[in-house]
């Protein structure tokens, strides 16, 4: 690529950005909002203060996790919606995990520890069944992984009104919080934990590495560029979508048991909170490279935040930040095809 | 519960699944000319949030329901832009809108939430609702059941029996070869997609006037059938005869789970609500799996009557898409 179309590329880049505001900007004009009063309580309602920035973070590990396993699945050519199910699964196992060995004695670091690999075996578990639905039922991956979040949706909702329910009364607000021993720890005066940010941060550097300097990785990709001359060249295809799979769901797993021991300390009904898909998002906003997932998906962690006090100062919902983020997405989509024409025709 | 009970229980199932019914039909015809409108579950919500919100400021039924499959139509043609003519992914544009029109419809609709909206009146059909058991079960409903019976009719009527249907076919199975034959395959797929748009928008309005009159934003209920409808569309095996079972058949799911509930006190209602997904899952399965590789090696290896039996089992449930489903088309 010479120097020159890769200032024509970040110039269409721009572009997207400057029509999704502009979009966004036309909706909230017909809302009857101001456009830069609302824009400028997001940027203050995310970096405003220390504490607020902080915030940003405690939302960023959980996107950064699943993003980076969405990473893994897109490069085989898996679209992994069942993600969103993957992380509630794994915050079920990390939960289970903690309620099975809060009373044996054992230190509560080890017991952390263990409950956050129940929730990667979790997330995996359930990434595999949408895995194993492709690959030897031929029900594609969208619609199976679609069914299996609304199970898993309900696998909660039956546990914490039913076995896990709180005694006296089982209510929306989830089951008993754990002891704080099992609190995964915070920074002095602060929700973000130390432990979580740095497991999300390994994460996508370790799926960076795996994509760009393993020869797994390569294979990975040979499978979703092109699935029939990988298969024709000797690579095990089904068993590599699998082990995307697996990779893909085990970090969503993560991502839910940080869920339930660093930020709600309980099962909640709506644990998963819609990051599996942003972070399906954040994928194809990075079209598909690791090294922008970061920064990108602080980004959304950002706008998600500072939206929170849309609804108190400006009697606005707090839906505009998933309103902004989709806009991005779809004309970054848009601007790339357009671009494409363009180069196409001359 | 005595017969009059099931037969009304029945008869509701019927109304109950006419949104699903038009949004399945306007997915059918949206595939059958080879291109997924994955935003549906998206278009459902926006356009019964702006369908109810028209009519709450105008008073007009009509209106309200224009703008629903207005919405529809807009969001499909969006996804018809950009893959057709941008080349895009269909999956990625339609999961981005599915998302973009939920969060719209939440956000757009804040200031209606729970406003007293007008409401589509019944209209039995005298001379029809008298006959027994068959009026109760058809004709004593309002207008958008009855025009749900209609589009089934004519969609399959259209796909099946007419020309122009039959060039429908040809260009989401065999392009090239509709366009040697003199189709112009990409506009036809706009005009399909649009229209298939518009039938999905109609999806919303049913509910927010009718079905489930009102709009109460995130706890409305209806996040989530769009997902359903598509689901659907695949079992029907994109004919509007076997899809329109398949909507019956998971309205008929939602009611039983309602009419349960008291006997299993144990289990909460949010969990019957979902019984139909795993369904969905299982149904898809048995759609698909006759394809599976290993089960066509197990079923070689099995005795003859028992292969038999099976191989005719699974092509009797089998549904395969239109060959050029989601594939663009270039001329050369």
């Amino acid at each position: 690529m010479t120097k020159n179309s890769r200032w024509v590329n970040v110039g269409f880049q721009i572009a997207a950005l400057v029509l999704a505001l502009l979009f966004t900007s036309l909706i909230l004009l017909a809302a009857g909002a101001p456009p830069l009063e609302a824009y400028k309580n997001i940027v203050t309602g995310a970096f405003g203060s220390f504490k607020k920035f902080s915030d940003v973070l405690v939302s960023w590990v959980p996107l950064l996790l699943v993003s980076a396993g969405l990473l893994v699945t897109f490069a085989t050519g898996l679209w992994n919606i069942g993600v969103e199910g993957q992380i509630t699964l794994g915050a079920i196992a990390t939960t289970w995990a903690l309620r099975e060995l809060q009373d044996t004695g054992l230190s509560p670091s080890l017991i952390l520890f263990l409950a956050i690999l129940a929730g990667m075996a979790g997330g995996a578990v359930w990434a595999l069944l949408a895995g194993a639905l492709k690959t030897f039922g031929g029900v594609n991956e969208i619609f199976g992984g679609l069914g299996l979040n609304f199970v898993a949706t309900a696998l909660t909702i039956y546990l914490i009104f039913g076995p896990w329910k709180r005694p006296g009364v089982a209510s929306m607000s989830g089951t008993e919080p754990f002891d704080e021993a099992l609190h995964l720890s915070l920074f002095p005066e602060l929700r973000l934990s130390p432990w979580a940010l740095v497991i999300a941060i390994l994460a996508i550097v370790f799926v960076y590495f795996l994509l760009q300097g393993t020869y797994f990785g390569l294979r990975l990709k040979a499978v979703g560029k092109n699935f029939r001359a990988a298969y024709l060249l000797g690579v095990p295809t089904w068993q590599y979508m699998m082990l995307s799979f697996l990779i893909c769901g085990a970090l969503a797993g993560i991502a839910g048991a940080m869920q339930v021991t660093a930020v709600y300390y309980r099962l909640i009904p709506s644990i998963s909170s819609g990051y599996g898909y942003l972070g399906l998002m954040v994928a194809m906003l990075v079209n598909y490279q690791a090294i922008w997932a970061a920064p990108v998906a602080l980004f959304f962690a950002a706008l998600n935040i500072g939206s929170i006090q849309l609804p108190i100062v400006l009697k606005l919902d707090s839906s505009l930040s998933g309103v902004l983020q989709g806009m991005l997405v779809l004309f970054v989509l848009i601007v790339e095809g357009v671009r494409q024409r363009i180069a196409r025709r001359s | 519960m005595d017969s009059t009970t099931i037969l009304i229980g029945l008869a509701s199932v019927l109304v109950a699944a006419a949104p699903v019914v038009f949004a399945v039909m306007g997915e059918t015809l949206s595939e059958r000319a080879g291109v997924i409108n994955l935003s549906m579950n998206g278009t459902i919500l926006l356009s019964a949030m702006g369908g109810f919100a028209v009519s709450v400021r105008t008073g007009n039924l009509f209106l309200g329901f224009l703008t629903g499959m207005l919405i529809g139509a807009a969001v499909a043609l969006i996804v018809a832009f950009s893959s057709i003519t941008l080349k895009q992914s269909q999956v990625a544009v339609g999961f981005v809108l599915a998302l973009v029109c939920r969060d719209l419809s939440y956000f757009l609709g804040n200031p209606f939430m729970g406003l007293a909206g007008p409401r589509l009146p019944a209209w039995p059909l005298s001379g029809l609702k008298e006959i027994p058991v068959i009026g109760t079960l058809f004709f004593n409903h309002d207008l958008m059941t009855y025009l749900s019976f209609i589009v089934i009719f004519v969609s399959w009527f259209w796909i099946f029996r007419t020309r122009p249907g039959l060039m429908l076919q040809g260009i989401g199975e065999r392009p090239a070869a509709a366009y040697v034959r003199g189709a112009n395959v990409n506009l036809m797929r706009y005009v399909y997609t649009v229209l298939g748009g518009a039938l999905i928008g109609l999806a919303g309005p049913t509910y927010s006037l009718s079905v489930k009159a009102g709009w109460k934003g995130t706890i409305s209920g209806l996040d989530g059938i769009g997902w359903i409808a598509l689901a659907i569309t695949i079992f029907g095996g994109w004919n509007p005869l076997r899809a329109a079972f398949g909507a019956y058949l998971f309205a008929l799911l939602q009611w039983l789970g309602l009419v349960l509930q008291p006997s299993l006190p144990n289990i909460p209602s949010q969990v019957l609500q979902v019984a139909p997904f795993p369904l969905m899952i299982l149904t898809l399965l048995l759609v698909n799996i006759g394809d599976a590789e290993w089960v066509e090696r197990t079923l070689a290896s099995l005795p003859e009557p028992t292969r038999r039996f099976f191989a005719k089992a699974f092509r009797a449930m089998r549904a395969s898409p239109p060959a050029a489903l989601g594939v663009p088309f270039e001329r050369d």
